[in-house]
């Protein structure tokens, strides 16, 4: 992967073992953060998966939340678009502000929200339609449809998931007769058609091979010049590869250190942290 | 387990263990007759109704020909049993079309669809999409009693319930406010059914009616419909939600655009069983829509259904080798066709189901 | 860019009609479900409603009601020979059905081999399911009550209820028997037990009470089954207690059927107060089937811990 970076330099640190890019040329455009949580608690039922979670994260560059399963990663990942309001048993307590704005209050409605802050997840789910049609999809159910020029906009939204050369010939094709890969850049294409600010993934690439991984991540690294990107990883190495930003969940729902990824790897101050991310833990 | 192998470690059988394969072998065999029981009950059923209903087209039963040397003359011709208009082979002069009771059967199972098939749908997308925890457990129960009422208690609430207040109330009050068209329901009425529903009503009601065997053959095959549909919709997997709702779709587009449609072969499988159902139903709709076998659609009209006809005619012993005893059998096979084509149509369906689903 | 109101910051989405469209197909969902639980209210009501009218306006006597025989007299007639009718076709048709279903199930799961054989009788089973009662009746009316000379006897009926809950029977054991698990058996082989040992002695034991409470699940179907005695010739009225499998009879849900269908609006009574004996029945069968199989869930608790 970083082998195809040539503009970018590669550090190999003694202490960590990972290759971190120190600088991606990215700098946030809101110095404000996008997302931003101030003492968000999660619980389901009485048991608290998130715990006074103090977050701010940048516009347009990509942040990574690692930690060890359990750690309330992906819970933090659906209490930014209110996934979690599907749950019957998930309760929300402190703030979660999108802009600036609380999107747990009353005047906001999870639907409108989820139509700015698009979601990948784990493992592919195609739609069982035709490719078109799942790309299409985000903006036939926001009434966009008429608003745009469809064909063009699933073509520009296949594009942007490198997808476009592969499916080009069959867009009416289903898209569950695609690879595992394929199928989650269409999820990607999926997401990104209605043009969200923020994209939410949840271990894209968990369930994929490694060639088609690597697909994902150097999509990841384009995607991030237009999207804000959140990405849950279990896997180390990859957040140090994609992201500018780390977050490291610990056991508790704890957020227990948040910096640039470059630090967070070669200098971690917490020694969980260190112990994590050198295999000691988790 | 056995206790009782007292002679030596020996592997190659002693007396008592070959007793035990002996035994485990008989058993073997009574099990699987347990087993072929239900496919000599399949086969008993077409024998049975083809050979008394050839004594009602041809004279004389398949087994008394092939038996006794009897010869076939024919009685009732299929011209006749299938095209024709009048339904009366018990009559002094008989009629042996068929087509009134075939219709009255298909006029209720058309019509108890219109009714289960929207709400028990509509109830499935309730309790699997909108509806939480603790609605869904108050709700599937009511769902189990309904399915779990014998139908002659159904038939009883038609009686005394439904025809005389809802198809009464209906007839009186939306239809024909003014009164022309109950003279000729309270025509078709033998008796007044209900001095409370006359109360309350103010007006004589037919005793049967297409309507109310409609209504509650429909309400009987909800739970049908919901039950089935509903489990197709759970099997639905949750990704497919959850990729709409990160799109920022309604629960109403997610059940429209998402739920059903992937669901949709086992929505139909639960269609085709209520359906089904309906057709073979009896006890209800022998007493709500009546024994007059009449082609029409008129909803306060009284009809005859295949079962009906059945339930009219059925004598037990006494009327062995009259016209109305053979006549039973051909109506059976009728029915009994129907609904097997109807259940190997679910099967399929059944099938595709699970093949698209794990 | 930030934001202090919701409105300013989704101005560009407009939910107006989305939302409106959800909350109007809500209310009809709801509105639907309701149509269910609505008409099981009235049903209940209605009959609740008559039965009290028998007892009040035409002064019928519950003791007489539960002991009498039935009589084409209004004032005379009882519901206790059809109560006792219905006892011995539940006798009959469990003892019937039982050991067949049982029998089938265990081959189905323990011996057969995924062969066409197996597929057919599979097959045959989700048929049998679906073919209506009333056939099971003319069956049983051609080959048993006429050509085999037995009458509209009890021993009659009880073999048309059979043929028609052996199939629910059967789907219930086969899948009792699959929840125990395969450890079990292999336990049971592993001590040197033959196959019929290890049925017998392990998988049949463990699986009976998920088979007893399909089976009163099954039976309660039977007790409220009318058109089946029907086309077997049962008894217009029951008058007179049946002594044995071979007497002629009227069991509840026909000897309801005879009431309702009369003219005489205390017949009607009468047979409001049937059905709420019939429902009770059938409660006390749920409930045995119930506390089985919430048994048997504990015991299965007991020994996963």
């Amino acid at each position: 992967m970083s082998s195809e970076m040539t503009d970018t330099t590669d550090e190999t640190l003694i202490e960590t073992g990972f290759s971190v890019e120190t600088d991606r040329g990215r700098e946030p455009t809101d110095a404000e953060g996008i997302v931003r949580s101030e003492d968000l608690s999660v619980y389901y039922g009485n048991e608290r998966a998130l715990e006074d979670v103090t977050i701010e994260i940048p516009e347009n560059q990509v942040t990574a939340i690692i930690g060890p399963s359990g750690c309330g990663k992906s819970t933090f990942l659906r209490s930014i678009n209110r996934m979690n309001d599907r749950i019957e048993s998930c309760t929300v307590e402190g703030e979660l502000t999108f802009h600036g704005k609380n999107v747990y209050d009353d005047d906001v409605d999870p639907v409108a929200l989820r139509r700015k802050i698009g979601q990948v997840f784990q493992a592919p789910n195609p739609f069982p339609k035709s490719i078109y049609d799942n790309v299409a999809y985000g903006l036939r159910i926001q009434g966009r449809a008429d608003e745009v020029d469809l064909d063009d906009a699933v073509e520009r939204a296949l594009k942007g998931a490198a997808l476009w050369d592969e499916v080009e010939d069959k867009l009416d094709e289903s898209g569950l007769d695609l690879s595992g890969g394929q199928q989650q850049r269409l999820c990607i294409a999926r997401a990104i058609a209605p043009d969200p600010e923020v994209i939410l993934m949840d271990e894209p690439t968990s369930a994929l091979d490694p060639v088609a991984a690597s697909k994902i991540e150097d999509l990841i690294d384009e995607l991030v010049e237009e999207y804000s990107v959140i990405i849950v990883t279990h896997n180390m190495q990859q957040a140090a590869r994609i992201s500018d930003k780390t977050a490291v969940f610990l056991t508790g729902g704890e957020l227990v250190e948040f910096d640039d990824t470059a630090r967070i790897f070669e200098n971690p101050k917490d020694d969980r942290v260190e112990d994590y991310i050198t295999g000691k833990f988790g | 387990m056995s206790t009782d192998t007292k002679s030596g470690p020996g592997i190659s059988g002693d007396d008592t263990l070959e007793d035990a394969h002996k035994s485990n072998d008989r058993v073997r065999r009574i099990f699987f007759a347990c087993a072929t029981i239900t496919v000599v009950t399949t086969v008993a059923i077409f024998l049975v109704l083809f050979d008394n209903a050839a004594s009602y087209f041809f004279g004389a039963r398949l087994s008394e020909v092939l038996l006794s040397g009897d010869t076939f003359s024919r009685t009732v011709s299929f011209t006749e049993f299938f095209t024709g208009t009048r339904w009366a082979p018990d009559h002094s002069t008989p009629a042996h079309g068929v087509l009134p009771i075939v219709w009255g059967t298909l006029a209720i199972t058309i019509g108890a669809g219109l009714v289960s098939i929207p709400i028990g749908t509509a109830t499935a997308l309730y309790l699997s999409e909108y509806a939480s925890t603790g609605t869904r457990n108050k709700l599937k129960p009511v769902l189990e009693v309904l399915a779990g009422i014998p139908t002659i208690v159904y038939g009883y609430f038609a009686v005394s319930f439904l025809t005389p207040v809802l198809v009464g109330g209906i007839a009186t009050n939306v239809i024909n406010p003014a009164g022309g068209l109950l003279d000729s329901i309270s025509h078709l009425a033998p008796f007044v059914l209900d001095p409370a529903a006359e109360w309350m009503m103010g007006v004589r009601v037919g005793r049967y009616s297409l309507l109310a065997g409609v209504l509650v053959v429909g309400t009987m095959t909800i739970p049908m419909v919901s039950s089935i549909s509903e489990d197709a919709m759970q099997a639905v997997p949750d990704e497919l939600r959850n990729g709409a709702y990160a799109l920022g779709a309604t629960k109403y587009q997610v059940s429209i655009r998402i739920v059903l449609p992937a669901a949709v072969s086992g929505i139909f499988a639960s269609y085709i069983l209520a359906l089904s159902r309906a057709i073979g139903e009896t006890m209800a709709v022998t007493l709500a829509a009546g024994f007059n076998a009449n082609l029409t659609a008129n909803p306060f009209a009284e009809i005859m259904t295949m079962t009906a006809y059945l339930v009219s005619m059925a004598r037990g012993t006494s009327a062995v080798g009259t016209v109305e005893y053979q006549s039973l059998f051909a109506v059976g096979l009728l029915l009994f066709l129907m609904t097997l084509t109807m259940n190997l149509l679910n099967d399929r369906l059944k099938q595709r189901f699970q093949e698209e689903y794990r | 860019m930030s934001f202090r109101d919701g409105q300013e910051l989704f101005a560009d989405v407009d939910l107006g009609r989305e939302k409106f469209l959800n909350r109007v197909f809500h209310a009809v969902l709801v509105a639907a479900s309701l149509f269910g639980f609505v008409m099981l209210v009235l049903l209940i009501l209605d009959v609740v409603w008559e039965a009290y009218q028998g007892l009040t306006v035409f002064q019928i006597d519950p003791v007489q009601f539960l002991t009498q025989p039935s009589s084409s007299r209004a004032e005379r007639a009882g519901f206790g020979a059809s109560i006792v009718a219905s006892l011995w076709l539940m006798v009959l048709t469990a003892a019937l059905a039982f050991f067949i279903a049982v029998g089938c199930a265990v081959y189905l799961v323990e011996y057969a081999s995924r062969n066409r054989v197996t597929r057919l009788i599979e097959a045959n089973l989700a048929n049998l399911a679906g073919v209506p009662s009333i056939v099971y009746g003319l069956l049983v009316l051609a080959l048993i009550v006429n050509d085999a000379g037995l009458g509209s006897v009890i021993l009659a009926g009880a073999i048309a209820l059979a043929l028609l809950i052996v199939p629910i029977i059967i789907v219930a054991s086969i899948e009792s028997l699959r929840a125990v698990p395969s450890s079990v058996r292999d336990g049971s082989y592993a001590m040197g037990a033959t196959k019929w040992q290890t049925i017998r002695r392990v998988v049949l034991p463990q699986a009976m009470p998920g088979i007893l409470t399909g089976t009163i699940l099954a039976l309660a179907r039977a007790i409220g089954e009318t058109a089946p005695l029907i086309m077997v010739g049962t008894m217009l009225h029951a008058t007179r207690y049946p002594d044995g499998p071979l007497s002629s009879f009227s069991a509840m849900p026909t000897q309801i059927y005879n009431w309702t269908y009369q003219a005489d609006r205390m017949f009607n009574g009468l047979a409001a107060l049937g059905i709420v004996v019939l429902l009770a029945f059938l409660v006390a069968m749920y409930v045995i089937a119930g506390y089985l199989r919430k048994k048997y869930e504990a015991d299965a608790s007991l020994t996963n811990v």
